[in-house]
């Protein structure tokens, strides 16, 4: 079907045809897809998020929560979601759990890092001060370590958009369910699902971006403009974070 | 409409094991049945799956090396190529393979630009970052050792990038693997060969256990196998990175280190 049956442009101009025939198909796969995602980020962060804050405020588990991390970042989604395939079958539960799974990864890294790298000076300031732990926790440490924590937020709302087309494949409807049915949407059908996921994960990340910018504190935004240097954490850095502390395969 | 109906209710065909108790009650993982088509599936898939890897990482360093290089020496073109490199990274893996194939059709060559395109973030990003993050003491002391821009690049700057280049390659390559796996809707290689099978036509359980658990193996031992070559090619790294000072602490020797220069600038 490539080359031979029509033209580059031709396939190209197919998939826009379909858009135009199917929107309202596409607008409500795209809606599932988000909702799957955004379900799925939930979960991972209600899950990783208190644990790794929790360790990076005691400075304890460095190995354990980057090794974790790494460990599970070499969890290929389709292996997931093909093996809760056979635990589990077709189905929402299936799909959630490869998903919550793939999104874990940068969130542990990132938030351990970022809580456990807040400059120990002004925690020992902050003590000093007689803050309690809890007030160090949420008044010092959150606040410094938020652009880097929520790099890794983005991380992995990129991973499980990423990831999310594949879930088609065992039932998790969406934008995917089009891409992996080319027997029943044809080529062009496919191809213009693909463009929409491509195009969501793109305006994914740059509402992320925004809303990155939107809640660094000010005053490590004017703390940045005075060393010269930018706090924007894009995520190479977050990949980079997963391998900043030592781990041993 | 649906291709996967096969999944819910499943027919087994003859897996070649009618004999086999735990093939025909479709068990969850099955050994004997496994073994018996190591030589003819999972065999063969893990070796296109290699080769797969291996090929992409190798063309996405040599790229990502170059562009590093010319990055580092030209800084104003580090925005553009992360830039670029993030938003082919952002593109789902799945969309951009079907994206492809207009391009380059049902072929090895559209898996591949798709699986290079997702190492170049990864290997740009540390590669520059482990250059750039030579400390310009060593660099001052180099150049006063009378080397030049050439030798201070190769016998300084890179040997201690060295760590931060095999991270990135640690991720890239684990990365890799695990997205060769959605090279099986394009292409008919990799561990991902025998789940779209298992999906698309079986629904057999083994089949999608076996290929999904051999993925996971591949990307671990990978893994591993950069660790020790790391270990080999630049053993220092390894030595600096158990150190048992806490990186808070170094981070706040370093930090406190930074006024004083200034001072001695101003």
């Amino acid at each position: 079907m490539p080359f031979a049956t029509a033209g580059l442009g031709q396939q190209f101009l197919d998939s826009f045809k379909f858009m135009g025939n199917n929107t309202s198909h596409l607008l409500h796969d795209t809606l599932s897809t988000i909702a799957l995602s955004a379900a799925a980020l939930g979960v991972a962060l209600a899950v990783t998020l208190p644990i790794a804050v929790w360790l990076g405020h005691l400075h304890r588990g460095a190995g354990l929560a980057i090794r974790t991390a790494n460990l599970g970042r070499a969890l290929p989604e389709l292996a997931l979601i093909s093996i809760f395939l056979a635990v589990l079958g077709l189905g929402f539960l299936n799909v959630m759990i490869a998903l919550v799974i793939v999104g874990i990864p940068p969130i542990l890294a990132n938030a351990f890092t970022a809580v456990d790298g807040v400059d120990p000076d002004v925690v020992d300031a902050a003590r000093g001060m007689g803050m309690s732990e809890l007030a160090i926790l949420f008044k010092i440490e959150l606040p410094n370590a938020l652009p880097l924590m929520f790099a890794g937020i983005r991380t992995s709302a990129l991973f499980i958009i990423g990831a999310s087309p594949l879930a088609a494949i065992a039932g998790g409807g969406g934008l995917g369910e089009i891409i992996v049915n080319q027997a029943s949407y044809g080529f062009d059908g496919v191809l213009a699902a693909a463009i929409w996921v491509a195009a969501l994960a793109l305006l994914v990340q740059g509402l992320f971006v925004l809303l990155q910018r939107a809640i660094t504190p000010e005053g490590l935004k004017a703390q940045a403009r005075m060393r010269g240097g930018k706090i924007v954490v894009g995520v190479g850095d977050a990949e980079r974070a997963m391998e900043a502390t030592p781990s041993q395969a | 409409m649906h291709l996967l109906i096969a999944a819910g209710a499943p027919v087994i065909p003859n897996f070649g094991g009618a004999s086999d108790k735990c093939a025909v009650n479709n068990g969850f993982f099955c050994w004997n049945w496994f073994t018996q088509h190591w030589g003819s599936t999972f065999g063969p898939a893990v070796v296109q799956h290699i080769v797969l890897t291996v090929i992409a990482v190798g063309i996405g360093f040599v790229i990502a090396f170059a562009l590093a290089l010319l990055a580092y020496r030209f800084s104003v073109l580090e925005t553009p190529i992360s830039g670029i490199s993030s938003f082919l990274y952002t593109i789902p893996s799945l969309a951009l393979f079907q994206i492809l194939v207009p391009f380059t059709g049902l072929t090895r060559l559209t898996v591949e630009i798709a699986l290079v395109s997702y190492t170049l973030l990864l290997l740009f990003r540390n590669i520059i970052t482990g250059l750039r993050e030579v400390p310009e003491d060593v660099r001052d002391a180099a150049r006063g050792m009378g080397l030049t821009q050439r030798q201070i690049l190769l016998r300084i700057d890179l040997p201690l990038a060295v760590p931060a280049i095999f991270a990135g390659l640690r991720v890239a390559t684990v990365t890799t693997i695990s997205l060769a796996t959605v090279a099986a809707f394009v292409v008919d290689e990799g561990l991902g060969a025998p789940i779209f099978d298992a999906i698309s036509r079986s629904g057999f359980k083994t089949e999608f256990v076996a290929a999904a658990a051999l993925a996971i193996l591949l990307a671990w031992v990978a893994d591993f196998l950069l660790v020790a070559l790391q270990r080999l090619v630049a053993p220092w790294a390894a030595k600096r990175r158990s150190s048992l000072v806490p990186r808070s602490v170094v981070r706040a020797i370093r930090g406190r280190r930074r006024p004083i220069s200034a001072v001695r600038e101003a």
